[in-house]
């Protein structure tokens, strides 16, 4: 068993270079082979999750070697993999949603010419992805962790002939890379505490190092999931991120990759355990950014956009989770996989939509599509109660946890994290029901563009709307199966450790809450946008939605206290290297020319001025040598 | 008749030949000029032999014509081949050595 673990990794890796290397002989085939390489990684995850319920609670992790990577005297570093719950959750996740949108693409991308190189970045997304759960140190994580980023960022730029899509392959990669310094910091940090970065003895020694390194180590973990799961302040990059083809923000942008940090975040948990500081931190971070990332997705009307903002506002409550210690991890991880169906099969009902109405992203100009795809308007239906927090829906089981688990921190911490959470649940019922009467309902809003095509909305083929299906019964059923007898707490205590605090408030009182919130959100979202006629442009709107249109001035932020000063001090630099440095160099330069100059005025090729100076030379020197004499 | 009379006709020999080498541009002329000088000083070293009841002065002048000879014919042979070249004697039109 243990050696399947490596080919799980190898399946996917073995399509990327094959799609990528293979050339054109395998353009036609390419979409099938990525697909089928994907649904055999699903395949070997599956066999392995079945072995693994087969074992007792606590021998269920595997452990396999595959080879001594960097054996250097002391330092050792291996290429060797961990398979746990945790690790087991997310292949499973990965490999499921990532084959489900593999069979998606084959229908979204059949029109592109460069659909073999696509499936080829997609299955060296899954590869990555899989080898950042997997490690069983934090080096080969590491690994893991700039290959998604790689993947992410030649995903994102794959439409390269758009401006705008280069440009937000580049912000992404360069947001992501503060990020990396802050897990290469936190690795190095690590090996100079604990004298190894694998996973067992640093989390099992993590308690009796100081509590400044670990709440040093944290603070860097921390950053790096900042980064790649786009937290306040890393966060700039999802937005833009949505010029990548739909499929793969569905994959990359809102299920898998960017939560890579909560895994990150649960896997060092007994870093944060020890380390308070640290998880305040994280919570802080989890608390303001499920706000921002709601508020921001409150006024886009972009659709992919509006579910952006939405991601980030979801990862905030994850991170909030996972910030919370032993009470919030196992939340946070299982709103981690409930979100991964929803939101994956909210964005491919987006891509539906935009491949219906010519590839039209705002929704003002959409309306009534209810009529015209019915299996979408389901689908997506389902996705949109499940993220709400519909009673009985996936997202109302793990949402609720976590809105519960935030009181249960105690104090006014408690109060103020759960009030958090809790107008984060009205603000995301407010605009997801916005997108979906936006969509959906009221009087169709397309016209002609200036070449006279108007759209012709329709269903989208079956490849298409297969995955969208299986996502909307995961949306539905997720929450409660994994909250039946709580078998999801009892599958992962083992790895995370579970307790369950102390809430202020009952767990009914949370529940009627939330449930209320989510009225008041979806009363007032109709309010707006169902009661009456939606105008085709926006209106100019209050300061709060012009600022959050441009995602609460972020960039504008980046720009004023990053850019510029950057800017201005390589312009500086190179004012002084032009001046300065170069003048030096140029300045030696010029006066020996100059010099040489004069001195060849002399050698000018006539004898009798030479010989003038040899007259010339012996005169001054027996007029000197007389002198001397004389004196 | 004092010696000290040949060592002024060997200044003025001097003179003569040093403003010849200086003010003429024809190689022969410049060549004969060298020649005046040589001569000049020979004539200064057998002079001041005599003054001083030496013979060092003698015997340098013999070195001096010997040289002079030997130049002679190098200069001489560089000059013709100049000339059958360039067909001019004049020593501003070989000025192509300058860079």
């Amino acid at each position: 068993m243990e050696n399947l673990i490596g080919l799980l990794v190898a399946v996917p890796l073995f399509g990327a270079a094959l799609l990528l290397c293979g050339g054109r002989r395998l353009d036609g085939k390419g979409p099938y082979i990525g697909t089928v390489l994907a649904a055999a990684s699903f395949g070997i995850g599956a066999v392995l999750f079945a072995d693994m319920l087969g074992r007792g609670e606590h021998d269920r992790a595997l452990h396999s070697t595959v080879f001594s990577w960097i054996p250097v005297g002391g330092f050792r570093a291996d290429v060797a993999f961990q398979l746990d719950q945790l690790s087991m959750t997310f292949v499973l996740l990965i490999t499921g949603v990532g084959t489900l949108i593999h069979i998606y693409s084959i229908g979204y991308m059949a029109h592109d010419e460069r659909r073999r190189r696509f499936f080829g970045y997609l299955n060296l997304f899954l590869a990555a992805m899989l080898l950042l759960v997997l490690a069983d140190n934090y080096l080969l994580l590491y690994v893991g962790w700039e290959g998604v980023g790689l993947a992410s960022y030649l995903l994102i730029g794959f439409w390269q002939h758009k401006p705008s899509a280069a440009t937000a392959a580049k912000k992404a990669f360069i947001v992501n890379r503060v990020g990396d310094v802050g897990l290469s910091i936190a690795i190095m940090l690590m090996f100079t505490t604990f004298g190894s970065f694998a996973f067992a003895p640093v989390l099992a020694e993590a308690d009796r190092a100081g509590e400044g390194k670990l709440t040093a180590i944290g603070l860097m973990l921390l950053l790096a999931a900042c980064g790649k799961s786009a937290q306040v302040p890393l966060q700039s990059w999802l937005g833009d991120a949505m010029e990548g083809p739909t499929p793969v923000s569905a994959l990359i942008h809102a299920a898998t990759m960017v939560t890579a940090g909560v895994y990150l975040i649960t896997r060092s948990g007994a870093i944060f355990n020890a380390a308070p500081d640290a998880q305040t931190a994280v919570v802080t971070v989890g608390a303001v950014t499920l706000l921002f990332g709601a508020i921001v997705g409150c006024a886009k009307d972009d659709i992919k956009k509006a579910l952006a903002g939405s991601t980030m506002s979801q990862i905030g409550y994850m991170i909030l989770a996972a910030g919370l210690g032993p009470i919030g991890y196992v939340f946070a991880i299982m709103h981690l996989v409930t979100h991964g169906f929803f939101k994956a099969g909210l964005f491919l009902g987006a891509g539906s939509v935009m491949h219906s109405m010519n590839d039209e992203v705002d929704m003002r100009k959409y309306g009534g599509l209810r009529r015209y795809m019915p299996i979408t308007f389901v689908t997506f239906g389902l996705g949109y109660l499940a993220i709400i927090g519909f009673p009985g829906l996936s997202g109302f089981w793990s949402k609720d946890k976590i809105i519960e688990a935030a009181f249960a921190k105690g104090g006014t911490e408690g109060w103020i994290l759960g009030g958090a959470a809790l107008l984060g649940a009205a603000i995301t019922a407010y605009y997801m029901t916005r997108v979906m009467l936006l969509t959906f309902f009221g009087e169709k809003r397309w016209v002609p563009d200036e070449n006279g095509n108007e759209p012709h909305p329709h269903e989208s083929p079956g490849s298409m709307t297969f995955p969208m299906i299986v996502l909307a019964f995961g949306s539905v059923l997720a929450g409660g199966l994994f909250s039946l007898n709580d078998a999801f707490v009892k599958w992962l205590e083992p790895v995370t450790g579970h307790s369950h605090g102390h809430s202020p408030l009952s767990a009914a009182a949370v529940t009627g809450g939330t449930v209320v919130v989510l009225v008041i959100g979806v009363a007032l979202a109709w309010a707006q946008y169902g009661r009456q006629p939606v105008p085709r442009t926006a209106p100019r709107g209050s300061l709060l939605t012009r600022a959050a249109r441009r995602d609460l001035l972020q960039d504008d932020f980046n720009h004023v206290v990053l850019v510029q000063p950057g800017q201005y001090l390589t312009r500086g630099l190179v004012y002084v290297d032009h001046k300065l440095v170069d003048g030096v160099v140029n300045g030696t330069a010029a006066s020996v020319g100059g010099l040489s100059g004069r001195l060849r005025k002399l050698q000018n090729g006539y004898a009798r001025t030479y010989a003038v100076s040899m007259f010339g030379g012996t005169a001054v020197l027996i007029a000197a040598t007389l002198l001397m004499r004389a004196v | 008749m004092s010696p000290v009379y040949y060592l002024y006709l060997a200044a003025l020999l001097f003179t003569i030949g040093a403003a010849g080498v200086l003010i003429r541009r024809n190689a022969i002329i410049l060549f004969m000029c060298v020649e005046l000088m040589l001569n000049a000083c020979n004539l200064a070293f057998v002079a001041f032999s005599r003054l001083h009841g030496n013979l060092d002065g003698q015997i340098i002048a013999f070195f001096t014509m010997v040289v002079a000879a030997a130049e002679v014919v190098v200069g001489l042979a560089i000059i013709v081949t100049v000339f059958r070249s360039r067909h001019s004697a004049s020593v501003d039109d070989a000025s192509l050595m300058k860079l």
